[in-house]
């Protein structure tokens, strides 16, 4: 159901690779409000990762409407209405840290006192303060992470794709950097779109999980995050915590028995 | 800067036991008279203090040094080999940059870039160096110099160009995203990314190019008349080789002190302009 204020808005999507006529995503239908926290979850080659890019413009879809901000999803990504976080930190090894985060907003011509200034922001943000003339090689893999969300929000993009950001790292540093990013989308505002393989990551982060089932990808189901707000270390002890996990784990698995090739 | 005292202290102890084996073996030779390879005497294997001796006999009927002599010729050869590293570099880069862009062209072109450099330079440097002295662009004749520098120009070109090309290519694709979910053209991506990226592969190719150059340099000298520069000065000294073979040592020392002084200027340059991780520094 799709509002004028929708950030992103997706009606029949589809999505068949050209090698091997490999259906990517089909049928998709999504709406996201401003400010809300979206993941998708699913199985390997659910094409959720797919569907992150085709928001971004990143790669083109078969079929079907994609509107980011109420714009075609290519005419968005020109007017850089998104900001996207990777899998792996993809810095700029020649670049400090500042010089990394300033990168953007290089190419969007700001004047280098309103870059340095808006640089200490994004700094304080990721509580990276005295890290900004270090080297990303200089720093672990969780900081590095951090400087790649950094960056990806120093011109305040509406929306914010996050493909398996915290993916590479290990529980504990996923755990500190979950939180980190709720704070972080408290004060941006900003609306967020999640890939993830982890259902507790997804459930601690999302106002709502969307489910993917594979071959050929499909939303296979909606899961509303309850959890009230702000949420801390605690949220993940409660019971009503391990009710949606449940929730979005049986969801997963009736997806995964579903498409299982019968022999 | 303990760490520099010790590369001091390296490159000094290697020197010496350079030396060290070139009078051992000379002397070695000399008093066992062995003859295989080749005969030990003054003539092939003039001692090291003659070498140095000679460096500061004077040469000319002006009583101006050997030293002095190769020291303004070095410095002659350095201004083609520089020249010519510069126009090799501006011309490989852009090359390579083109051949980068439109990988179709890769196919096309980069045969004839490594036939190039299958013609021996001792065989095209006088097409070029006496063939470009008839040339005239409205009134305008290239210094005989600077058709020295062609030839430069023509060896430092090719490891630029191949280097351009890997190093252009090896931005990481997920950076290439990046750039694009800014809205960047090719042109912020090249200027950005791919340029920077390319750096340190430009830099081995420039440590490559260096010592190319001051040979190319030296080999254009040679088919022409030019008498200024390194080339000239082995060319003389070489018809007179029986009567004083210190005197092409020195300069074949002086040819060397100049290769290194050029791969030198490189690294300093490199240091400064590249920070990259220490292990893909390594």
């Amino acid at each position: 159901m799709s509002t004028p204020s929708s950030v992103v808005s997706i009606s029949g999507l589809g999505k068949v690779f050209p090698k091997g006529g490999v259906t990517a995503l089909e049928n998709i239908e999504l709406d996201v409000q401003p400010g809300e926290f979206i993941s998708l979850i699913g199985p390997s080659g659910c094409g959720k990762s797919t569907l992150l890019r085709v928001i971004g413009d990143l790669t083109q879809p078969t079929s079907g409407e994609v509107l980011v901000n109420g714009k075609p999803a290519p005419r968005a990504r020109l007017d850089r209405d998104y900001g996207i976080v990777f899998q792996a930190a993809v810095l700029f090894d020649w670049r400090t840290v500042a010089k990394n985060i300033a990168l953007p907003l290089e190419l969007l011509k700001w004047d280098r006192a309103k870059r340095e200034a808006r640089v200490a922001e994004m700094l304080d943000l990721v509580e990276l303060k005295d890290f900004g003339s270090h080297y990303p090689w200089q720093l672990s893999g969780g900081m590095q992470q951090r400087v790649s969300i950094a960056r990806a929000l120093s011109f305040s993009p509406a929306l914010l794709l996050m493909d398996e950001p915290f993916g590479a790292l290990d529980e504990m540093t996923r755990e500190r950097l979950n939180l980190e990013l709720l704070s972080i989308w408290a004060e941006t505002r900003s609306t967020v779109i999640f890939v993830t393989h982890s259902i507790s990551e997804a459930v601690f982060l999302s106002t709502r999980v969307v489910v993917m089932s594979p071959r050929p990808g499909r939303i296979a189901g909606v899961v509303d995050i309850d959890l009230p707000q702000p949420r801390g270390v605690r949220a993940r002890e409660e019971p009503r915590f391990f009710e949606l996990v449940t929730e979005v784990r049986e969801m997963l698995h009736a997806v995964e028995t579903e498409s299982e090739p019968s022999a | 800067m303990i760490n520099v005292i010790k590369r001091v202290a390296i490159g000094i102890a290697v020197l010496l036991g350079v030396c060290a084996f070139y009078t051992g073996y000379r002397e070695l030779f000399l008093a066992t008279g062995w003859t295989w390879p080749f005969e030990v005497d003054d003539i092939t294997l003039p001692s090291l203090p003659s070498i140095v001796g000679a460096l500061f006999d004077p040469v000319q009927e002006d009583g101006e040094l050997l030293i002095s002599l190769l020291f303004k010729a070095a410095l002659f050869t350095a201004k083609e080999a520089f020249v010519g590293f510069v126009i090799g570099t501006i011309f490989g880069f852009a090359l390579g940059a083109v051949i980068a862009r439109f990988q179709m062209l890769e196919r096309g072109l980069m045969p004839y870039v490594v036939g190039s450099q299958t013609i021996p330079i001792l065989a095209i440097a006088p097409i070029v160096v006496v063939g470009l002295g008839s040339l005239s662009i409205a009134g305008w004749t290239p210094t005989d110099w600077l058709r020295v520098s062609v030839i430069s120009a023509y060896l430092t070109f090719f490891p630029v160009t191949v280097n351009t090309v890997r190093g252009l290519e090896s931005a990481d694709p997920r950076a290439i995203e990046l750039m694009r979910s800014y809205a960047s053209g090719e042109w912020a991506i090249f200027l950005k990314l791919r340029l920077p990226a390319s750096l340190p592969y430009l830099f081995g190719a420039f440590r490559i190019a260096a010592t190319a150059c001051v040979i190319g340099a030296i080999i254009g000298e040679l088919p022409s008349s030019i008498q200024g520069g390194l080339g000239g000065a082995i060319i003389n000294f070489n018809q007179y080789y029986v009567l004083n073979p210190q005197n092409l040592w020195a300069t074949n020392l002086m040819a060397a002190a100049l290769g290194i002084s050029f791969f030198l200027v490189i690294v300093i340059a490199e240091k400064l302009l590249v920070h990259r991780p220490p292990e893909t520094l390594a």
